[in-house]
C-alpha cells in the first residue's frame, strides 16, 4: 500500500501539521507526497518520503485544479492524506466527492488501515470508524501525530502540469503578519477571551507571549466581539492546538473552546469567576483580575 | 436576476448542550435532548435572504434531510425569511456522501443558481457535505466564507484560511460554505414566526429521488473523551510561574 500526501510549503519550510501527515500516513505503508506550488525540495527532505509530485504552476491551493489532479492520481494509491488544514478541509473532501467515497476528517487515531478514531460533538466524542471504500481520504490532527523531522530525505521529484481552472480564479490572499510562532505549531500558546474587554487589552498578552515566545489565540466569543481576527480562533470551528503550555486568560471555557485546547500538556486559566468551566481542566489557576495578574505574570517571568 | 438560492440546512443537538455518551458506547443520548438548526446553517440562511433582499436572487428555498421533527428547523428558516421548504424524509442517520447525493438530486430539480450552506455540523464535524456536492455537481466552490459579492454572473467569496483570508472569483452556478463571520443570523420575530407557517413546505420520500444513500463507514464505537484532572488553584503570579518551572516543568 502507498499513501499520498498533500504537503503544504510555507516560505520554503514544510508545516508541521503536514509533517505530522506524513508521519501519520507512513503507518499505512510507503509515502508519496503531492507539493502545489514551490517547495517540491522541502518535501523531497522529508524522512520516509520516496517520491515528490510536483505542480509548480497551481500556486494558490485553488481546490478545484486540486482536487481534479489528486483524482487523477489517486488510483495509484490506497490512502490520500492532508493536513486537517484550511487547505486539506477545503480540497479533500471535494476530492472524496470526485472518487465517490466517504471522507474522514480530524483524524487523531489510526487504529489499523481501515479504521480510525475521530472527535465528533466538539470533542465531547470519539467516534471510532471503518472505512469500506477502497480508496481512504483523510484528514489528521496534526497535535496528534509526531511530526517527521524536516530533514534527512531525498526523494525523486516528478513534475506535473497544472490542470486549468475556469470555474475558479484566485484573486487575492491577506495574510496577517506576524513574527510569532503559529499557533498549531507553538510550543506555547496564550490565548484571551472575552474578559479582556476590548481589542487594545489583546496588547497586554504580548509582554508575556514575547518571554515564552507563545503563539496568541483567542475564544471564539473575543472574535466575535471583533477583540481579534478569526486566523487567532482556537477551538471546534477555529484551530486546534495541543501546545506544552495553554494559558487561558479571561476565557470561560465554553464547550466549543476547549475543544481546540484540550489536549495541551499543562493548562494555566486566569479568570475572575471561580466557577468557570474553564478552571474543570486547568492545571494551574488564578482567580482574579487579567488587569492585575497579567503585569504580575509578566514581571515574574 | 432570477437566481434561485438552494439552502440544506440539518437540526442538530442544540449547541449549548453538553452530550452524554450513551451507555452501549453505540453514539450520543439525542432523547429528551434540545434540538436546533446547526449555528452554521443559520448563517447560510441569513446569507441567502440577504442576497435576495438586496435583489441577487429571487427565491430562498431551505431543504433538510432527515425525520418528520426536522420540520421545525425549516419552518425556523422560513420564519428568517426563505420562501419554501423542502423536507427529504428518511430515518435513516445519513454520511456527507449520501446527503450530497440526496441535495444534487434536489438542486438539480430545482435548478439552484446557487447553493449556500454551513461549513460544518456541530454534530459529526465532518465540514465535507458542501465540497463533495460541489465536486459531484461539477460547481466550483468557495469554503469557509466571511464575505460574498454577486455581480455579473459570477460570485466574489472572501475565505477563512489559516494564515488570513482569501478571496476567489468563481462562476455561478457554485457552492458556497459559511464560517462564522459571514453575518449575524437574525432572529425570527413572533409575526414572522406565524407567517412561517403559511409558507408552502413539501414533502419527499428519500427513495423516490433514487440515489445511492448507503454508508461507507460503520461506528465501530462512540466512547467519552480522557477527562482532565481539576489541578490546583495558586495565589499568586509568582506562584504560578515557581510551580511552571519546578513542577510542570514547562519553562
Amino acid at each position: 500500500m502507498t499513501a499520498l500526501v498533500l504537503v503544504e510549503v510555507e516560505n520554503g519550510a514544510v508545516r508541521q501539521a503536514s509533517r505530522s501527515a506524513v508521519a501519520a500516513a507512513s503507518r499505512f505503508g510507503a509515502v508519496d507526497a503531492i507539493v502545489f506550488g514551490d517547495g517540491a525540495q522541502a518535501a523531497a527532505a522529508l524522512p520516509g518520503v520516496t517520491r515528490v509530485l510536483s505542480v509548480p504552476g497551481l500556486v494558490n491551493d485553488l481546490a478545484e485544479p486540486a482536487a481534479d489532479l489528486l483524482a487523477a492520481r489517486a488510483k495509484d494509491y490506497s490512502h490520500i492524506v492532508a493536513a486537517a488544514s484550511a487547505t486539506g478541509k477545503n480540497i479533500l473532501p471535494r476530492l472524496a466527492g470526485l472518487l465517490d467515497v466517504q471522507p474522514i476528517p480530524d483524524v487523531v487515531e489510526i487504529k489499523d488501515a481501515d479504521t480510525f478514531v475521530r472527535p465528533i460533538y466538539a470533542g465531547n466524542a470519539l467516534a471510532t470508524v471503518r472505512s469500506a471504500d477502497s480508496i481512504k481520504v483523510l484528514t489528521v490532527r496534526g497535535s496528534n501525530f509526531e511530526p517527521v523531522a524536516a530533514e534527512g530525505g531525498s526523494a525523486a521529484i516528478e513534475t506535473i502540469e497544472a490542470p486549468a481552472s475556469e470555474k475558479s480564479v484566485f484573486v487575492k490572499v491577506e495574510l496577517s503578519a506576524s513574527d510569532r510562532p503559529e499557533l498549531e505549531s507553538a510550543r506555547v500558546v496564550i490565548s484571551g477571551g472575552k474578559g479582556m474587554k476590548d481589542a487594545a487589552n489583546f496588547k497586554l498578552l504580548e509582554p508575556i507571549a514575547d518571554k515564552l515566545n507563545a503563539a496568541i489565540g483567542a475564544s471564539r466569543a473575543a472574535v466575535d466581539s471583533g477583540f481579534a481576527p478569526n486566523e487567532m480562533q482556537v477551538g471546534q470551528t477555529g484551530k486546534i492546538v495541543a501546545p506544552e503550555l495553554y494559558i487561558a486568560v479571561g476565557l470561560s471555557g465554553a464547550i466549543q473552546h476547549l475543544a481546540g485546547m484540550k489536549d495541551s500538556r499543562v493548562i494555566v486559566a486566569i479568570n475572575a469567576d471561580p466557577e468557570a468551566p474553564i478552571f474543570k481542566v486547568a492545571d494551574y489557576g488564578i482567580v482574579g483580575d487579567l488587569f492585575e495578574v497579567l503585569p504580575e505574570l509578566e514581571k515574574a517571568l | 436576476m432570477t437566481m434561485k438560492v438552494l439552502v440544506p440546512v440539518k437540526r442538530v443537538v442544540d449547541y449549548n448542550v453538553k452530550v452524554r455518551v450513551a451507555a452501549d458506547g453505540s453514539g450520543v443520548e439525542t432523547q429528551g435532548v434540545k434540538m436546533s438548526m446547526n449555528p452554521f446553517d443559520e448563517i447560510a440562511v441569513e446569507e441567502a435572504v440577504r442576497l435576495r433582499e438586496k435583489g441577487a436572487a429571487k427565491e430562498v428555498v431551505v431543504v433538510t434531510v432527515g425525520a418528520q421533527a426536522a420540520q421545525d428547523v425549516l419552518r425556523t428558516a422560513m420564519a428568517m425569511g426563505a420562501d419554501r421548504a423542502i423536507l427529504v424524509r428518511t430515518d435513516d442517520t445519513l454520511e456527507p456522501r449520501a446527503v450530497a447525493n440526496v441535495l444534487k438530486a434536489i438542486a438539480t430539480r430545482e435548478e439552484a443558481g446557487l447553493i449556500c450552506m454551513g461549513k460544518q455540523a456541530i454534530d459529526d464535524d465532518m465540514n465535507a457535505t458542501g465540497q463533495i456536492l460541489a465536486a459531484k455537481l461539477g460547481w466550483p466552490q468557495g469554503t469557509f466564507a466571511s464575505a460574498v459579492t454577486v455581480a455579473d454572473g459570477r460570485i466574489e467569496v472572501a475565505r477563512e484560511i489559516d494564515g488570513g483570508t482569501e478571496v476567489v472569483s468563481l462562476t455561478l452556478p457554485a457552492v458556497v460554505t459559511a464560517d462564522l463571520r459571514l453575518n449575524e443570523p437574525r432572529y425570527a420575530s413572533l409575526p414572522n414566526i406565524m407567517k412561517a407557517r403559511k409558507k408552502p413546505l413539501e414533502t419527499v420520500e428519500i427513495d423516490s429521488l433514487g440515489v445511492d444513500t448507503a454508508s461507507r463507514l460503520t461506528v465501530v464505537s462512540v466512547a467519552e473523551p480522557l477527562e482532565r484532572k481539576e489541578g490546583v488553584k495558586v495565589n499568586s503570579a509568582a506562584e504560578l510561574v515557581e510551580k511552571l518551572k519546578t513542577e510542570a516543568k514547562v519553562i
